[in-house]
């Protein structure tokens, strides 16, 4: 029973990282209609400058503003610069682009950084059965989740930035500067996936530290639906929650196969994900 | 154009269709290779090859490898060189991906034609160009991995490990454990492949009725909570730790987590301290204890070795391989016994060459390698002779102490990785002013 | 050089919508049946290959052989993604299922000639296929990419789960007949099997090319350009897309095959999920809906890495610099192509082909 609690608690903490990943690809892929494979190397980025903040400044909160910052500045800069010029065309051009992003950068980070892995320190005490890290990870995770939904719902940059996503030719003819919303949305996002990357990193960092982390955050978004926030967030939880249980009662090497097979059940039944509206698919 | 092209293209393309009627997997033994030959050396230069992972998911820690060693030979060209010849070390990228290495391995052979191989590193990788290597005469010296497989002699004649093999090291910790602390429970917690089988035949073989849990890892997968929990489940007070570095840290980082205190027993591939405390620095303020350096995180790790690690700092070779570093080794990260590794693999590698003789051939650095005692700064018996190219046979059993030299709980004993005895080794061990390649 | 320029020609005859004025013994090519065609045109492709292999060493033969292996794992995955709309970011799953037939073929069934193992390998891939493709036949765009996904990140786990049979996480390894005794001293073993590779790629190309000439590759372009339209006029909708993923999947195992025969090794972390990536990276790169993209982006594929290994040794870099430098270089190289020949490098050498024949 007890270790059954533990795989639950751990498979909570790893969910909710995977989950503010997911929310990142989501927001990204409703903004722009783009899988970002770059979104890893967005949030390698950033927790590197964090890293080089904290270690400079010594404080681990001015590093993770850092972080959020240069996430911020990253997903505006490459939506800008990289994905813009090719709007309109294939799809797969903007995910070529992306893939190569995520090449240049975890190949900036080696040759920055290196290639060796350094300590980074997780948010807050790291102790116990559920850690205080832990509750900030679900905590931090949720709030961000909170604060997008408020911002989506409530305000009127949320309503110009969905009006941009969804109906971009009305968005423009009532006056939106749709360019600029699509920009924000790519900024928002690339801020949850810099937080998901300060969850995700620790105990170490190295450049490949986030890999596997993306690949499951893109197994949850697709789980949970790629045109529902939400339908994230509960892929997240759902794929950390059976991974964790996969990896303690049958063996580590069978977690990832534990991924493929919530989605192939997932998929089966609902080939949109979870929490998909099929209407708002167009023929 | 294509008139005459094509129909010589078609009876081409017909016999390799008939001739290939033949099984795949039908091989006709080769010739042995000629040996008496010198590819790679010219008046004043050697070239030795080597294949690292040097990016991608396994470069980290293994990248000081070839620092070290690279250092060592540039130490050895400033001060003359082997018999007058400059070393040139060249080391390719695999990623750690065996298909890679079978490329750059022949890149090293038939381009660069290396003279010698020296450490091609990992056992998934390596073991794919050990019959290239032997086919074509390369001698395929130090081998970085502690796998059984490299000690073949009569499949291998040319392979010659380095490190400890994974079951010699397991045995005799197995021993210590069932000695010394014959009333622990203990639990394995090793990495998903040979590592992990190799090590728990050894330690079976002296612990199993103590044994209460066998946990494995994916090093694919940093998550090893429930491996770390199962173990505390189990009350193991013992956890014998068969992993890599970041690994080793990953359990007792989770196992200090979840408030779970063991007596970790390390092998030598995870329990490079500098490495560990590197890993670990970050946490130890963390965990509420101010002002506690990592060390202190690590104070009381048993482990076993082979070599000297980092912190003998009375060591007359760490005191050289200190010096070399610090004036020839690239980039500023500290040194550590990744780093030392490679050193001793390199130092080896020049005692071998410079015992090939003025000319050397391939054939006289084998002879060579079978000739000479190759401990050097070793702390176990090195073998290396005609049927036994096992490397280092055994090891130390160490203690690490924060901020001291490490207590030495067992000397050297060396085994064999059957079920054979493990006995007392005699170490007679050269200082580095006897080695003789410096200060010529 | 001879058989060189004659490749180039007949490879860009290859593509009937090519908008270049067509010189007459071009028309007189054309006018050939497909099934004369592409037969005919492997056989220049081989014939450039052997010449190729006679100039180069070892190294050579190994890159020029990997070329071929990866041509054909991106010409399936163009027949997949380029002509039927379905994106599979999961290929490197294909090539893990068809190396590991061929290495446990050749280790356990020795007396198996290589062309009934090449055949055996792509019905058991096909039949892999059959079994994803109805799995995934109702996922549409992101959805497939994602599950694909997973099964190339899923699938290699199998090896450390069974490791008596597959290796575990070291693999595989063999070795393989070489050369004929009776082609001994005019072909070398390294030689041999890059024709042998190469073969089989042509022979693989061939069927793909002919497949995308025929009714079947209209029927699939039909659907890639939209579903909807290609439902109504009376196309079999999943059928189709289950038959283009099948034909693919076999396409990428005999690709495994290759690879599994000329490095003598099956290991699963050569099908990471960054040769899935790389795949499809490369297919873009090469260009989309053309085979002949598939060769360009082979030969970056195989090419880049080194050349880019050559730069950092050439500029004597500080270490960590010059070992991130190959992958940098194929990340910029991915974005740049993009950005100004979206039609990746086939589109590029097009419109250069363009200029240079309106210069004249």
């Amino acid at each position: 029973m007890d270790q059954f609690i533990n795989l639950t608690l751990n498979g909570l903490s790893q969910g909710a990282v995977y989950a503010a990943l997911a929310l990142s690809l989501v927001i990204i892929y409703q903004a722009t209609r783009v899988v970002n494979f770059a979104q890893p190397a967005l949030a390698l980025i950033s927790v590197y400058i964090a890293y080089t903040v904290s270690q400079a400044t010594g404080s681990y909160w001015l590093g993770f503003g850092a972080a959020l910052l240069t996430g911020l500045v990253l997903g505006a800069a490459t939506e800008r610069l990289l994905i813009r010029p090719v709007h309109g065309r294939s799809p797969l051009n903007a995910i070529i682009i992306t893939l190569g992003l995520l090449l240049v950068l975890q190949g900036l980070a080696g040759m920055i950084w290196s290639n060796e892995p350094h300590s980074f320190a997780y948010p807050m005490d790291y102790r116990g059965r559920f850690s205080p890290s832990d509750w900030f990870a679900l905590g931090s995770v949720g709030a961000a989740a909170l604060m997008l939904f408020a911002l989506y719902r409530f305000t009127p940059l949320g309503l110009r930035m969905r009006a941009a996503a969804f109906r971009p030719e009305a968005a423009r003819l009532s006056g939106v500067r749709v360019g600029l919303m699509l920009t924000a949305g790519w900024a928002i996002a690339s801020v949850i996936g810099a937080l998901a990357g300060m969850l995700a990193a620790p105990p170490f960092i190295f450049p490949n530290v986030l890999d596997e982390v993306f690949i499951f955050a893109i197994a949850a978004a697709v789980v949970g639906g790629l045109e529902n926030p939400f339908g994230a967030l509960a892929g997240g939880v759902l794929l950390g929650l059976g991974m964790s249980y996969v990896s303690g009662y049958a063996g580590p090497e069978l977690t990832t196969l534990a991924a493929l097979a919530i989605l192939v059940v997932v998929l089966s039944i609902r080939p949109d994900g979870l929490f998909s509206r099929p209407t708002a698919r167009k023929v | 154009m294509r008139s005459r092209i094509a129909p010589a293209a078609a009876l081409m393309a017909a016999a390799l269709l008939a001739t290939s009627c033949g099984g795949a997997g039908e091989t006709q033994e080769g010739a042995a290779a000629d040996l008496d030959v010198a590819p790679g050396v010219t008046e004043d230069s050697i070239k030795i090859g080597s294949h690292q992972p040097l990016t991608g998911p396994a470069a980290p820690g293994y990248v000081h490898i070839s620092t070290g060693a690279a250092a060592v030979f540039d130490y050895i060209n400033d001060n003359g060189g082997i018999n007058g010849r400059q070393i040139d070390y060249v080391v390719k990228d695999d990623a750690y991906d065996p298909a890679r290495t079978i490329e750059v391995t022949r890149e090293l052979v038939h381009d660069e034609e290396i003279f010698a191989m020296l450490g091609g590193l990992g056992t998934p990788t390596h073991s794919k160009v050990v019959d290239f290597l032997n086919d074509e005469g390369v001698p395929d010296l130090f081998v970085s991995s502690g796998a059984l497989m490299w000690n073949q002699p009569d499949k291998n004649p040319l392979t010659y490990g380095f490190q400890v093999d994974y079951t010699k090291e397991a045995k005799i910790q197995g021993q210590y454990i069932a000695e010394n602390m014959p009333d622990a429970k203990v639990g394995y917690l090793h990495q998903n492949d040979d590592v992990g089988t190799d090590s728990e035949n050894g330690l079976e073989q002296y612990v199993a009725e103590q044994r209460v849990a066998v946990e494995s890892y994916d090093s694919g997968n940093t998550d090893v909570g429930p491996q770390v929990s199962a173990l505390k489940e189990a009350d193991a007070d013992v956890v014998v730790c068969s992993c890599i570095p970041a690994f080793s840290a990953l359990a007792m980082l989770e196992a200090a987590s979840i408030g779970y205190e063991p007596q970790f027993v390390v092998s030598t591939i995870g329990a490079d301290s500098a490495t560990l405390q590197g890993l670990l620095s970050e946490f130890a303020a963390e965990a509420g204890q101010d002002d506690l350096p990592a060390e202190q995180m690590l104070d009381g790790m048993i482990y076993t070795g082979y070599f000297p690690s980092v912190t003998m700092q009375n060591d007359p070779w760490v005191q050289l391989f200190s010096q070399i570093y610090e004036d020839h080794a690239e980039g500023d990260s500290p040194m550590t016994n990744t780093t030392i590794y490679g050193m001793v693999q390199a130092t080896l590698m020049g005692k071998a060459l410079m015992e090939a003789g003025d000319d050397p051939t391939r054939q006289s650095l084998i002879d060579a390698v079978h000739e000479q005692d190759l401990t050097g700064p070793g702390l176990v018996p090195f073998a290396s002779g005609e049927d036994d190219h096992g490397g280092y046979s055994g090891a130390q059993v160490l203690q690490y102490r924060a901020g001291k030299e490490p207590e030495v709980l067992q000397d050297a004993q060396v085994t064999d990785n059957a079920g054979g005895e493990i006995t007392e080794a005699e170490v007679d061990r050269p200082g580095p002013d006897e080695f003789g390649f410096h200060d010529e | 050089m001879v058989s060189l320029s004659d490749h180039e020609s007949t490879s860009r005859d290859k593509q009937p919508e090519s908008t270049a004025p067509a010189p007459t013994v071009g028309d007189r090519w054309r006018a050939l049946p497909a099934l004369v065609r592409f037969p005919l045109a492997a056989l220049a492709a081989f014939a450039a290959i052997l010449a190729l292999t006679s100039v180069t060493g070892p190294t050579g033969d190994l890159r020029i052989g990997s070329v071929g292996y990866y041509m054909l794992a991106i010409a399936g995955l163009q027949l997949l993604i380029g002509y039927s709309g379905q994106i599979s970011l999961g290929h490197g799953a294909f090539m893990f299922i068809g190396a590991y037939t061929m290495a446990l073929l050749v280790l356990n069934q020795p007396a198996l000639p290589l062309w009934l193992n090449m055949i055996i390998t792509v019905v058991l891939s096909c039949t892999a296929g059959v079994l994803v493709g109805a799995a995934t036949a109702r996922l549409h765009g992101p959805y497939l990419a994602g599950a694909t996904l997973a099964l190339a990140v899923g699938l290699p786990a199998l090896t450390v789960r069974y490791p008596e049979l597959l290796g575990g996480s070291n693999g595989l390894a063999f070795s393989t007949r070489g050369a004929p005794a009776s082609l001994a001293g005019v072909i070398t073993n390294t030689q041999w099997q890059a024709a042998a590779v190469w073969g089989t790629t042509l022979i693989g190309l061939v069927v793909l090319a002919t497949i995308s000439a025929g009714r079947l590759g209209r029927r699939m372009r039909a659907l890639r350009d939209d579903e909807a339209a290609a439902g109504l006029a009376g196309i079999p909708v999943g059928r189709t897309k289950v038959i283009a993923f099948v034909i693919s999947a076999g396409a990428g195992g005999l690709a495994g095959a290759c690879q599994a025969y000329l490095l003598g090794t099956a290991t699963p972390s050569s099908f990471t999920v960054t040769l899935s990536l790389s795949l499809l990276a490369a297919l873009v790169l090469g260009g989309l809906g053309s085979m002949w993209g598939a060769f360009f982006g082979a030969v970056a594929l195989v090419y880049v890495e080194v050349w880019g290994e050559e730069l950092a040794h050439a500029l004597a870099l500080d270490s960590n610099v010059a070992n991130n430098l190959p992958i940098v270089f194929f990340g910029v190289l991915l974005i740049l192509v993009i950005l100004v020949w979206p039609r990746g490098l086939h589109g590029m050498a097009s419109s250069l082909a363009d200029l240079v024949r309106r210069g004249r």
